[in-house]
């Protein structure tokens, strides 16, 4: 039953943008940390990449139906780390997110999103690809729904935001219909708006986070701070850029963690409007890439996997981008590929292999 | 090996995989056309907001015009000094590090609360002064903090110096921080809040040309307030120095003969109306000011009923006296009355049912020895033949109850009462029996010092009146000297013609005045070779019957008055003195003619070439001394650090008045160091052990035995 499993069917192109995308990142990380005490994080980064790379190969590997059988014991085994997280994190600036293991600090809510990528493949392939119940709706929302509550608890807005692109993904190619979204739909904005306005679920601060965007002038100093500085660096970058190590911005300070979740910012402060319309480009090309991939996958499942990954790429950067430019609230949710940080580094190389597996085999019957 | 999961068969629908590649690239292009939004159609803007970020205009303040005597001696000075600043454009809020700056700059946290309040509504641009006068351990505090606190900005200033013990401080007044009323006026408009302004004297009214202006310096700085880099500077203009008509000596001369008197001098020029001192008393030291005077010693000036602040000699609205007298007998001479009445003093008169008293019983009296016998009754009758209306004619013209424009600020205007004056303010005619107490400078008339200054200068020199000044206007830009004449018709001088024989007449008799003499006013005053005149004046602040009714615990000694002249015609000098609450009207004029012989004696000294005693030129000598060992004193030579208890130093030091003016340079060196200037080197003293760590004071040979 396994013919043709060879690196010969591994998508080289796709590794070769990403590649190509993690290199602009290593010189943006070093740029940007040039003058900070984070200075040499690009090294760093440089061993995440590696890293990722062998974690990548080595997932390309394993075939994903056997990931597959597997994951409702990692399923399992992500819901207790994320309660002992509740009850054992560290806690750091008032959030309990990494539980420390020996010397790890290891942040559970990173690795439940490519488990939950799995799971919800799985849960949706097992359908079968027929329409929809409600039933079958309501558990494929509370299997998103109960980390995604953990997560949301410890408090984490930005990664726990990151589970829903993989829910929607899943019920739009699993089968719901328009009437059914269309319900679900005016669902979920009565229930926003009824979280929003209850104001137990999410913090003060959280909620600031998230207004502050629609006018960041307002409060110059306090939660818009970012928002406007983030924008002052993007728009003063121009057409050209400043060039490289060339930001006020970003070299004097101004921009926050501009190796981190504003690197995009850095990066169209140092690079400019075409430097940063490039990068775009390259992330759209590797999306395609990825549809391309799941469109020619052996079986649902395997779509299913490489849909989800790319429903929560998209996401991402759909929201740092659009957080860079002032569309969306500052959310702390990571450019994945570029920005520095070795969980958001190892989860994009980690799904990338999971959709090299299934590319590798589509031919395999 | 393992089951295939789901249907081999099923696969996703190309039309959902489009509908999301398509999603995918709104997404993009949305992206791409914020990008656009910001980094080519907001370029301009953003990249404005950028270098703003990074930019902060630190101020470069101007040095004040420093302020000189008519002779270029220094008078007022400055000295450098460090103001700390707190800077609010960063994006932080310094609230919560208000305590750690009141603990490490010694301030009351609440007043600095109050501070920053203060400057709330000031544009977000400009620096705060929140403690000026840094010492060095706060400068070192404030260094110290630079990452934590990097909203605390220091700034070297420059500010006044002034004569210690309050010389000429009326004259020259003080600085201060320009205060919220004064700022919403317009001639307030171009300052902002924490400049530096004069609020008195000199320092008020040349403000304009005494603070330069101040300039900028860009300062490249992170996101912490750390300075990483210059930019460009913009130098400030100094502020123009201006020389004073003031003479230093004489100054000090009249500072001198008021003494503790309350009270006040003028001495003026009368042939331009250049002032060549100005003392009033209480004095007040300006000095304390000119950084930031304590609220204590603010309410204890302001409180003081001898009003410190006060400017008596142009402030000081009080009744002439007897000193009146010189513009009565010029109105009388002129009407031709005053040389037909020959009178017999009986110590007073009374035409109109009230007895007004005289101080003695002159007996025949005339206008010859009415000036210096200072004869109410004669003055009386004179007033009378006169009436009230002749008398308000010559004092107004002669500038009773008029400012004279001098280029000070808040000057009086004084009092001369009219039969039409009354009418409008008491809405009643004028009794006849009121002109005789207004012909012997009493009742409503209210003169200051310098007014009779100009008056009887004036008067002295034929009728030539001129606008009195402090600065010399030839030093002002043409548009300010402008400004300044056109704010007085005819420029502040004035020309009343005075016939030769009434004028020398007055002059006479005001020289008899201080000539020694049976009933003369001032014989006490009497300068031998010096042709000095004058008239004294008591005014009483009673009646003679009210005085012995109440006195409510209040003085009710008189104010007593001299204005004297030198010489008596067409005279150099004239001189007002009043000593409020004073004694006797010989006093002042004993003070007169201290200030008068001072004067003189300078002219005669310059006209005969006579200088003071020249400072003897700089003497060299050696000199041997020892070096305590760093047990026993203070800043010991580091290479003194061997265990010798003691050594041998030399030097050479050129020696003026008892005080090192320099050190010379020991011959071993070849000439290498550069002479120490006289300030630092009389600083140390007659002990030049003071300055051990000096290498080029040490001996060759104990030197090289050290290393």
């Amino acid at each position: 039953m396994r013919r043709f499993l060879s690196f010969r069917d591994f998508d080289w192109t796709l590794l070769g943008m990403v590649l190509v995308l993690c290199t602009v990142s290593v010189l943006e990380v070093y740029s940007a940390t040039l003058h900070t005490k984070y200075a040499g994080f690009h090294t760093k980064q440089m061993f995440w990449i590696s890293g990722g790379l062998v974690a990548m190969f080595i997932f390309a590997k394993i075939d994903y139906h056997k990931l597959i059988d597997f994951v409702p014991w990692a399923y399992g085994v992500c819901l207790v780390a994320l309660v002992a997280v509740m009850f054992f994190g560290q806690k750091v600036l008032g959030a309990r997110r990494w539980i420390k293991l020996g010397p790890m600090h290891f942040q559970p809510s990173e690795w439940v999103k490519l488990v939950l990528i799995l799971a919800v493949a799985r849960y949706f392939a097992n359908l079968g690809g027929r329409s929809l119940t409600w039933k079958d709706i309501l558990k494929a929302f509370v299997l998103v729904g109960v980390p995604l509550l953990l997560v949301l608890k410890q408090p984490d807005l930005g990664t726990s935001l990151t589970y829903t692109p993989i829910l929607v993904a899943g019920l739009f190619l699993g089968g719901i219909n328009l009437r059914q979204a269309l319900i679900l739909l005016t669902a979920c904005i009565v229930l926003v708006a009824g979280v929003w306005s209850s104001g137990k679920l999410l913090k003060p601060y959280q909620k600031a986070r998230l207004t502050s965007f629609i006018n960041p002038d307002n409060d110059p100093r306090g939660t818009g701070y970012q928002l406007l500085q983030s924008k002052i660096a993007v728009g003063s970058g121009g057409v050209w850029g400043k060039g490289a190590a060339k930001g006020t911005q970003t070299q004097g300070d101004f921009l926050p963690i501009p190796h981190a979740d504003f690197i995009f910012a850095a990066f169209g402060e140092e690079h400019g409007f075409v430097g940063a319309l490039l990068v775009l480009l390259l992330y759209f090309l590797i999306l395609m890439r990825l549809i391309q991939n799941a469109q020619t996958a052996a079986d649902l499942s395997g779509s299913l996997i490489i849909m989800g990954i790319v429903a929560v790429l998209t996401f991402q950067i759909a929201v740092n981008v659009g957080m860079v430019i002032g569309f969306m609230p500052v959310t702390g949710i990571p450019l994945p590929l570029m920005s520095y940080g070795g969980s958001s580094v190892l989860f994009a190389f980690l799904a990338l292999g999971v959709a090299m597996n299934v590319r590798m085999r589509r031919f395999v019957n | 090996m393992y089951l295939s999961r789901g249907n081999r068969d099923e696969k996703l629908s190309t039309l959902k995989l489009t509908v999301v590649q398509y999603g995918i690239l709104f997404m993009m292009l949305a992206l791409a056309a914020g990008l656009w939004r910001l980094q080519v159609l907001g370029a301009d803007n953003f990249r404005l907001l950028a270098e703003q970020n990074r930019v902060r205009k630190v101020p470069v303040l101007a040095a004040r015009g420093k302020l000189f005597d008519r002779e270029n001696r220094l008078v007022v000075d400055n000295y450098p000094s460090v103001s700390c600043f707190l800077v609010r454009e960063q994006n932080r809020n310094v609230d919560a590090d208000l305590p750690l700056i009141a603990r490490g700059l010694d301030l009351d946290l609440e007043q600095l609360r109050a501070t920053l309040r203060r400057y709330r509504a000031a544009p977000g641009y400009q620096p705060i002064p929140i403690k000026l006068e840094v010492t060095p351990d706060e400068e070192a505090f404030i260094e110290a903090h630079r990452n934590e606190l990097p909203e605390l900005e220091t700034i070297d200033e420059e500010w006044r110096l002034y004569p210690r013990d309050g010389f000429a401080a009326h004259l020259i007044g003080y600085v201060g921080e320009v205060s919220e009323e004064d700022l919403n006026q317009t001639r307030y408009a171009a300052y902002e809040p924490g400049d530096v302004v004069g609020k008195a004297g000199v320092e008020e009214t040349y403000d304009e040309l005494l603070r330069g202006q101040d300039g900028s310096r860009d300062v490249i700085v992170d996101s912490h307030g750390r300075e990483v880099g210059y930019l460009r500077t913009q130098h400030a203009i100094p502020g123009q120095d201006l020389r004073l008509t003031i003479d230093n000596d004489l100054q000090r001369a009249a500072e001198l003969a008021l003494g503790n008197r309350n009270g006040a001098i003028v001495a003026m020029d009368p042939r331009n109306g250049e002032i060549l001192a100005m003392v009033s008393r209480p004095s007040f030291d300006p000095n304390a000011f000119a950084v930031r005077i304590n609220r204590a010693d603010w309410n204890q000036l302001i409180t003081d009923p001898n009003h410190p602040l006060m400017n008596k000699s142009i402030q000081a609205q009080l009744a002439p006296g007897s000193t009146f007298k010189i513009l009565m007998s010029v109105a009388g001479l002129q009407e031709g009355v005053a040389q037909n009445l020959k009178i017999n003093c009986a110590g007073g008169w009374g035409p109109y049912g009230f007895f007004h008293h005289c101080d003695e019983h002159h007996g025949a009296v005339d206008i010859h020895n009415a000036i210096p016998f200072s004869c109410d009754t004669f003055f009386y009758m004179l007033g009378d033949k006169l009436g009230i209306d002749r008398i308000a004619k010559y004092a107004a013209a002669f500038g009773y109850g008029q400012k004279t424009g001098i280029d000070l600020p808040g000057e009086q205007a004084g009092l001369m009462p009219s039969a039409q004056w009354k009418l409008k303010n008491y809405h009643n005619r004028w009794y006849p029996d009121e002109t005789l107490d207004v012909a012997i400078g009493q009742g409503a008339v209210e003169a200051t010092p310098l007014q009779l200054a100009r008056i009887i200068g004036g008067i002295a020199s034929g009728g030539h009146l001129v606008r009195p000044h402090v600065v010399f206007p030839d030093q002002l830009p043409a548009d300010f000297r402008k400004a300044m004449l056109d704010s007085f018709p005819g420029a502040g001088d004035v020309d009343i013609p005075i016939d030769p024989e009434n004028w020398v007449t007055v002059t006479d008799g005001m020289a008899e005045v201080t000539q020694p003499g049976y009933f003369h006013t001032a014989g006490s005053a009497h300068l031998e070779g010096i042709d000095f005149g004058g008239k004294t004046g008591t005014a009483q602040l009673m009646s003679h019957e009210a005085l012995g009714k109440t006195t409510k615990g209040k003085s009710t000694n008189p104010n007593v008055w001299f204005v004297g002249l030198t010489p008596r015609r067409n005279p150099e000098l004239v001189v007002a003195v009043l000593w409020q609450n004073g004694e006797f009207s010989y006093y002042p004029a004993r003070i007169g003619a201290k200030v008068v012989s001072a004067y003189v004696e300078k002219q005669r000294r310059l006209a005969n070439n006579l200088q003071p005693v020249k400072a003897a030129a700089p003497v060299e000598m050696g000199a041997v001394w020892t070096v305590p060992g760093p047990a026993s004193g203070s800043g010991a030579n580091p290479a003194n650090q061997d265990g010798n208890p003691a050594r041998m130093q030399a030097g050479h030091f050129l020696v003026q008045n008892g005080q090192i003016v320099a050190r010379a340079i020991p011959e071993t060196r070849s000439g290498a160091r550069p002479e120490r200037k006289s300030g630092t080197a009389s600083a140390s003293g007659a002990r030049p052990a003071a300055t051990p760590s000096e290498p080029g004071s040490a001996l060759p040979a104990s030197s090289g035995k050290g290393q």
